[in-house]
């Protein structure tokens, strides 16, 4: 690939019969990104998600990810992201080396490589000597960090994550955080929706949807300050209350 | 002031897993009382004690006076329990849902339409819609409705919050402020830390343990620490691993755009911090000494206990 940009919309559009869940909206994705993906409930945001994962057609517009098509290439798509919901991510009926091997099969990776990386990655969270252990015995701080480096095991350009950190401890949505620094910084492009204000000013960049709409995007220090708010909180009152 | 919840000493396992380990706390009457954990730290096993859905291992629990296990259907009709999971029926319309609950209850959605009026009325123009195509603003709406159409003297919500945007999430809060002025007692677990403001006094739970209870302002203050706030135009990335590389370093997080800080030696910090971050490469270095919050205390707390 060559661009600069990992995601890249123009007027994308879905519509379910009258009802225009996602109405043209426009944006772009750096590569090695942080984009936080916001809005209020209901504004579109997983209709979106889905047509840049490739699981659902937009009725128009364009759209690039990783440097694929989404009408015309939504497998290759699927093989070049990674995705993390916090409703499902793991089974918790499979060992924690089960899942890695699972997901690493499902991502098409060979044994060898699935092997190889299962160990950097259980070595990297700390969790070799917890490999045979059922999912669902672990704290779900553990969990959300192992989702999240299995959505990333076949080293995908972009790992959507959809509220990943709810629910969580404050000391480990601050460790899940520093796995999505690290994961950046070696030049993943991150996609997250939050309904954290105080995390979406980890993001380089926001956009804040409304009604299907973009209705802003920038930096969180931008932003405050367009809006003469203090917080992203503010940010987000104002801008959906308008 | 009068206690309407009384919890003494209460456990509660599931199997080898401690749910909840002697906790003990008071709510007064009329009053907004916040339970603040994340998942795993016991709120909704306690919240299914005190509507007496589940019976504790050990300890008592008093709501007004009426013991949970042995006075059960007498507290059933004085409580609105409004559970973390939407648990109407999505099969039935919102008029439906509401008129299911009042007769359950024996009583008539005219009756105490007084109470629901503010919290109904937005939804009302959906009433023939059924429940599970509503968004999630309005099914919490409608879920409020239906836990206080008896006339509850005290409700239970369990995680409101979560996963509901900011601006429902604010409309609930004032929802529950106003619903405080009729009188009835409030107690409210949520995830979010930013949330403890809204409550008149707060316990702090992790892992089935009270970590402390007080008012969110003598929280903050019970800080033990003088806290800083850093920052630097180097990103976060590089900013929060040259700062826990440091030597000095007590505790460095996140919070929105800064990392809050404290130091090892509790001396003026500010020059030497802001030295060393120079020296990493950091430009446009801001060291400033700020007043923690109930996460800050929340953390300290946490790292207590592990120690």
């Amino acid at each position: 690939m060559n661009n600069t940009y990992a995601i890249k919309a123009e007027n994308l559009t879905r519509q379910f019969g009258s009802f225009t869940a996602v109405d043209q909206i426009s944006f772009q994705v750096k590569k090695g990104e942080i984009f936080g993906f916001l809005g209020a409930n209901g504004a579109g945001k997983t209709t979106a998600i889905r047509m840049l994962c490739g699981l659902l057609k937009p009725s128009g517009g364009h759209a690039e990810v990783a440097g694929f098509d989404i009408f015309r290439q939504q497998e290759k798509i699927k093989q070049h992201i990674g995705y993390m919901s916090q409703k499902f991510s793991l089974y918790e009926d499979l060992t924690l080396y089960e899942n890695i091997r699972f997901y690493g099969g499902v991502y098409g990776l060979r044994m060898s490589e699935i092997r190889e990386r299962a160990e950097d990655l259980l070595k990297k969270l700390g969790l070799t000597q917890q490999r045979n252990l059922l999912v669902k015995s672990l704290p779900l701080g553990w969990k959300q960090k192992l989702a999240f480096s299995v959505a990333s095991i076949h080293n995908p350009e972009i790992v959507f994550l959809d509220e990943p950190t709810s629910g969580v401890d404050p000391v480990t949505r601050r460790q899940f955080w520093n796995l999505i620094y690290e994961a950046a910084h070696g030049g993943t492009t991150i996609f997250i929706t939050t309904h954290y204000m105080e995390e979406a000013e980890y993001c380089n960049r926001i956009s804040l949807m409304v009604a299907g709409k973009i209705k802003a995007l920038d930096t969180p220090t931008g932003l405050k300050t367009q809006y003469a708010a203090e917080s992203m909180d503010d940010v987000f009152l104002k801008l959906t209350q308008q | 002031m009068e206690n309407t919840i009384l919890v003494q000493q209460i456990s509660k396992s599931y199997g080898t897993t401690q749910a909840l380990d002697t906790i003990s706390l008071q709510v007064r009457k009329g009053e907004i009382f916040g339970l603040i954990g994340p998942d795993g730290a016991g709120k909704t096993t306690l919240f299914r004690i005190l509507t007496t859905l589940l019976i504790p291992d050990e300890g008592i629990a008093t709501i007004a006076g009426l013991d949970v296990v042995k006075d059960y259907r007498k507290i059933r009709t004085m409580v609105g329990y409004m559970p973390g999971r939407f648990s109407l029926y999505q099969d039935l319309t919102v008029a439906e849902n509401l008129e299911f609950f009042a007769t359950t209850f024996g009583t008539t959605i005219e009756k105490n339409y007084d109470l629901i009026k503010d919290i109904y009325q937005q939804i009302e123009p959906f009433k023939d819609r059924k429940a599970g195509a509503l968004s999630g603003g309005m099914k919490q709406k409608l879920a409020l409705s239906c836990a206080l159409v008896h006339k509850p003297e005290i409700l239970f919500l369990d995680e409101p919050t979560t996963g509901v945007d900011p601006v429902s999430r604010k409309d609930l809060w004032d929802m529950l402020w106003k619903l405080k002025e009729t009188g009835i007692t409030v107690l409210v677990s949520t995830p979010f830390m930013d949330e403890a403001r809204r409550c008149e006094r707060i316990a702090l739970l992790q892992k089935g343990k009270i970590l402390a209870i007080d008012t969110p302002e003598q929280l903050r203050k019970s800080f033990t620490k003088k806290l800083w706030a850093v920052s630097s135009n180097a990103g976060m990335y590089k900013l929060i691993h040259d700062l826990d590389a440091y030597n000095r370093t007590n505790s460095a997080f996140a919070f929105g755009e800064n990392i809050h800080y404290t130091d090892k030696k509790e001396e003026v910090i500010a020059e030497g911090l802001q030295q060393y971050l120079q020296q990493q490469g950091h430009e446009q270095v801001a060291v400033k000494a700020i007043e923690a919050g109930i996460e800050d205390r929340f953390m300290e707390l946490m790292s207590n206990e592990h120690e």
